[in-house]
């Protein structure tokens, strides 16, 4: 069974169940740096991405630095 | 020789118990290119440069701006939150990405002229002082707001010289001068500058350093526009120490008045 979330505004069906294995599904390098995810308007941290839950209706940003002024 | 020239090598700009050579802190936006851009931060002989923390495109994404930049102190921004909520959020991501607490914040109040949202700037500022933040917010030309702002806690404060990327330089000095005058925290002169005579310009009114970004970016040659910047921010702060002499009415000669041949 698929969750629906939204990923950085879009709604997304994922199979995924952890934020670890978004990343993983969704092609994005975890051991990347730069990397930041927030959850419901939380940030979550690295080292608790393979154990924070997905649930239905989650709102994910997943963002990195770019360039900027 | 004075004393505030002779130690012109330890005049560094201290930021939150940070020391830094150079006063001018850079924008990484809108160069012609990546390499443009990495050669232009190199000249401008700046040790901060700011990045923007954005969505990542998940159709893949390019070089990691972490690795490209490491030998300077990053500074986040929370360009273009129109919220104090949205804008703390971005500061937390940019913590979590970035590994730094240090903040350029921005409220944005109106994006046709960027101009900051005073009650949302102060309202997420103290949010992100008490949570520990380095703040820097991108602020009004306004000695009240700055001030406000440097109560809360934050670590500088930076006036606009006039709107983002329009290169009309400091539009009221006077602010400016006002401002510097009364601050308790670092003022940097933040967005306007269009050319060297204005970064110049924020310094010899006293300001303690200064960010742009466009005037580099979009110049014909950035990296060239890049070291006159440099120059211009040392030139200003040097003049800034000397003293310069008050502005008179008449004129005064400079050279002696006495054996004047003819007379």
């Amino acid at each position: 069974m698929t969750l629906n979330v939204t990923i950085n505004g879009e709604p997304a069906d994922i199979d995924a169940r952890t934020v670890l294995a978004l990343l993983e599904e969704r092609g994005v390098d975890p051991e990347a740096r730069g990397v930041a995810v927030a959850r419901n308007g939380a940030v979550i941290r690295r080292a608790d991405w393979s154990e924070t839950a997905l649930a239905d209706g989650d709102a994910l940003e997943i963002v990195k630095p770019f360039s900027g002024g | 020789m004075p004393d505030e020239l002779r130690s012109t090598a330890e005049d560094r700009l201290t930021i939150a118990d940070e020391h830094f050579s150079s006063r001018l802190l850079i924008g990484t936006a809108g160069y012609p290119n990546q390499q443009v851009m990495l050669d232009a931060l190199g000249e401008s002989g700046a040790e901060i440069a700011t990045v923007s923390i954005r969505r990542i495109s998940l159709e893949g994404y390019a070089e990691s701006m972490v690795d490209l930049l490491k030998s300077y102190r990053l500074l986040p921004n929370t360009a273009g939150c129109e919220t104090a909520k949205d804008a703390v959020l971005t500061a937390e991501l940019a913590r979590e990405s970035l590994e730094t607490d240090w903040v350029k914040l921005e409220v944005i109040g109106d994006r046709e002229t960027l101009y900051p949202d005073v009650e949302g700037l102060l309202q997420a500022a103290d949010q992100l002082v008490k949570s520990g933040f380095t703040v820097l917010p991108y602020c009004n030309d306004d000695p009240v707001t700055c001030r406000k702002l440097a109560d809360l806690g934050c670590a500088a404060v930076m006036p606009l010289g006039s709107l983002i990327g329009s290169g009309q330089g400091l539009q009221n000095p006077a602010a400016i001068e006002l401002i510097v005058s009364r601050s308790p925290v670092p003022v940097i002169l933040d967005a306007g500058i269009g050319t060297a005579s204005d970064a110049a310009l924020a310094m010899e009114l006293g300001c303690d350093g200064v960010l742009l970004n466009t005037a580099v970016a979009k110049a014909r040659d950035p990296v060239s526009m890049a070291g006159a910047m440099r120059d211009a921010v040392a030139a200003g702060r040097a003049a800034r120490r000397s003293g310069r002499i008050p502005r008179q009415s008449r004129a005064e000669p400079s050279s002696p008045q006495l054996g004047l041949i003819g007379s």
